[in-house]
């Protein structure tokens, strides 16, 4: 008799508890309902990579396809496929070879900037290319680097000899692509290594100043290893988008000269649905690269979480 | 005591560390000086002729000067019509914005919040996995969305990385005792949020606030894939045809004519850009503080 009712005062308590809160649901109620709508709702979508969709039969009505891994199978197949793997591939990981230690370097040059009115200037300064859209970034590069009127035109004039077309080349994309990221984004990605160091113990340095430290050593055993935390978290981050390089700038620069070497995973994801309006197939390339993603970002979690002790759960 | 140790540094400064800030600010100089110069050369350019420029004989000054970009800029009345879109769009994005991931930050942030665990997962998840962009798509085509005003502030407003950084800031700057004590006067979870959460998180929507207009204001995926009626289009995909569609098919011309042509559109160009990114970089510096604050809360890991 006094168990039941003890058994019943948990339960009761766990209600009381969501009820005594109800206004907190409330409050996430709107984020929940675009969250169901705009983001499970698609995940359901996903099935049509595995039917025959039809728009007018709905995503239950439309027929199986037979077998039903055939757009994979189709992708896999597709003469389209190891270019646009490779493309992917080839510039997600030259810009994360790049794009990966630059901020952290600049951080700590950065750092030993005593000057104070300068630092400022310069961090404004730096970041401040990152507020550029995507489309005026890819529209400056077309401008400066037209061999007809820009200013590597001009500056080729001056030296006598003629301007190389880097935005046709296909050899150059990826350099562009990288090269033209690290002058837009380094100084905003190197805020949060900034960050960091910022909250370095000053009786470290002082200690390290006592002990005849030169400021190269003090960088080497004070400052790196107080940002090797945050540089593995932005690591795994960058490994768990591997193969979901960003739609916006490459589908800019691209153009009938430098297809070969920019036709990636989501230009070639959004030619074949929304342009071509194959819907089974482009979902299914989607979802290949997705799922690819999704396991290597779990892959490099687990490695990291047991090498260095830093993860993202 | 700090005086004393810095003295000591100072004293302590060797030969090879004196080399080495020397050589610290000559590249930062070089830095800054490749990171400015580009974006003072379309400024320049903008008001200089366009022959001058093509020629190479614009560097440090204009030169012939002319505001002729700027009245061609006129004439094209899409421009104007996309600026207005986007500032509407801009507004409208960013309160939506603000409104919905700040509430559910702060809901998450509450420890006695039941089945919180749950609902973190069911947010944090979509940061990894999606559903691709034909079946939102799709989605997007059932809720009669597409090419409406509300389909570019309305369905892809929650952006759970702001909400992660909104929900640290909760968790470690509002105190959990202000909640227990105005509960006890009878204050409800909906006041509470509203008339005292609220105005002790200024920072933190301004970060949000501004993150989310810096973000409306430069995008143009959402408006190719979901409008087809152009006088919906915001400013930056009316830049896209002026700068790089339009580009693409004027070079293939020859002949003098077209040379001219092509020289004025491209003075065209360098005050577009101008006109398009001034109001952002204009708000920037002012703004500069919050954003790197925001950056640092989201560095302490959620």
């Amino acid at each position: 008799m006094k168990k039941k009712s003890v058994r019943t005062g948990a339960k009761g308590n766990l209600w009381r508890r969501i009820a005594r809160n109800w206004g907190l649901y409330l409050l996430l109620l709107p984020a929940l309902t675009l969250l169901i709508c705009f983001t499970y709702k698609p995940m359901y979508g996903v099935l049509i990579a595995f039917k025959e969709y039809k728009p007018v039969k709905g995503i239950l009505g439309s027929a199986w396809a037979d077998p039903w891994y055939k757009y994979l199978k189709k992708f896999f197949d597709s003469f389209q496929f190891k270019t646009t793997i490779r493309n992917t591939l080839v510039i997600t990981l030259y810009s994360m070879l790049v794009m990966f230690p630059l901020p952290i370097v600049l951080a700590l040059g950065v750092n030993q900037l005593k000057n104070r009115t300068y630092r400022k200037i310069f961090q404004t300064v730096t970041y401040m290319p990152h507020f550029i859209s995507t489309v005026v970034m890819v529209g400056l590069l077309t401008l400066l680097l037209s061999p007809g009127s820009g200013l590597l035109g001009a500056i080729c004039g001056m030296l006598g000899i003629e301007a190389p077309n880097f935005l046709g080349q296909p050899s150059a994309f990826k350099h562009l692509y990288v090269w033209s990221d690290v002058w837009q984004h380094v100084g905003w990605d190197s805020i949060i290594y900034i960050a960091a160091l910022s909250s370095v113990d000053p009786s470290l340095y002082e200690a390290a100043t006592v002990d005849g430290a030169t400021n190269l050593q003090k960088i080497k055993y004070v400052d790196i290893p107080m940002l090797v935390p945050t540089a593995v978290i932005m690591l795994i981050m960058r490994f768990g988008s591997l193969m979901s390089l960003g739609f916006e700038k490459v589908y800019l620069m691209q153009n009938d000269l430098n297809l070969t070497a920019s036709e990636v995973i989501s230009t070639y994801v959004y030619k074949i649905g929304i342009i071509n309006v194959q819907y089974s197939y482009s979902a299914a390339i989607n979802l290949f690269s997705t799922v690819i993603n999704f396991i290597l970002l779990v892959l490099v979690n687990q490695i990291s979480k047991k090498v260095s002790d830093n993860s993202l759960w | 005591m700090s005086t004393k140790s810095k003295r000591k540094s100072k004293v302590k400064m060797s030969r090879q560390d004196k080399i080495f800030q020397k050589v610290i600010y000559l590249l930062s100089a070089l830095m800054l000086v490749i990171v400015i110069y580009p974006l003072y050369f379309v400024v320049i350019a903008s008001f200089s002729d366009p022959a001058a420029v093509a020629g190479g004989q614009v560097w440090l000054l204009p030169k012939g000067l002319t505001l002729d970009g700027y009245k061609e800029l006129f004439k094209h009345s899409e421009i104007w019509t996309g600026y207005l879109n986007t500032i509407l769009y801009t507004l409208v994005g960013t309160a939506i914005g603000l409104f919905v991931n700040i509430t559910a930050a702060y809901a998450l942030s509450r420890r006695d919040l039941v089945g919180r665990g749950f609902l973190n997962l069911l947010f944090v998840f979509t940061m990894f996995f999606n559903g691709g962009l034909i079946p939102t798509f799709l989605t997007v085509q059932d809720f009669h969305l597409d090419n409406t005003f509300w389909v570019m502030v309305l369905p892809f407003s929650v952006s759970v990385y702001n909400m992660i950084v909104a929900r640290t800031f909760f968790q470690n700057s509002i105190p959990m005792d202000i909640y227990d004590a105005a509960r006890i006067d009878g204050c409800g979870n909906l006041r509470y949020f509203a008339q005292i959460v609220l105005p002790l998180s200024k920072a933190i929507l301004a970060v949000i606030g501004l993150w989310t207009a810096v973000g409306l204001w430069n995008s143009y995926f959402n408006a190719l894939i979901y409008l087809k009626d152009s006088s919906l289009y915001p400013l930056q995909l009316i830049l896209r045809n002026i700068l790089i569609t339009n580009n693409m098919q004027m070079s293939l011309g020859s002949g003098e004519a077209m040379q001219v042509a092509l020289r004025l559109s491209n003075l065209m160009r360098y005050s577009v850009i101008i006109v398009s990114t001034v109001p952002i970089m204009c708000i920037y510096p002012f703004v500069q503080k919050y954003f790197n604050q925001g950056v640092m809360i989201g560095a302490v890991k959620g």
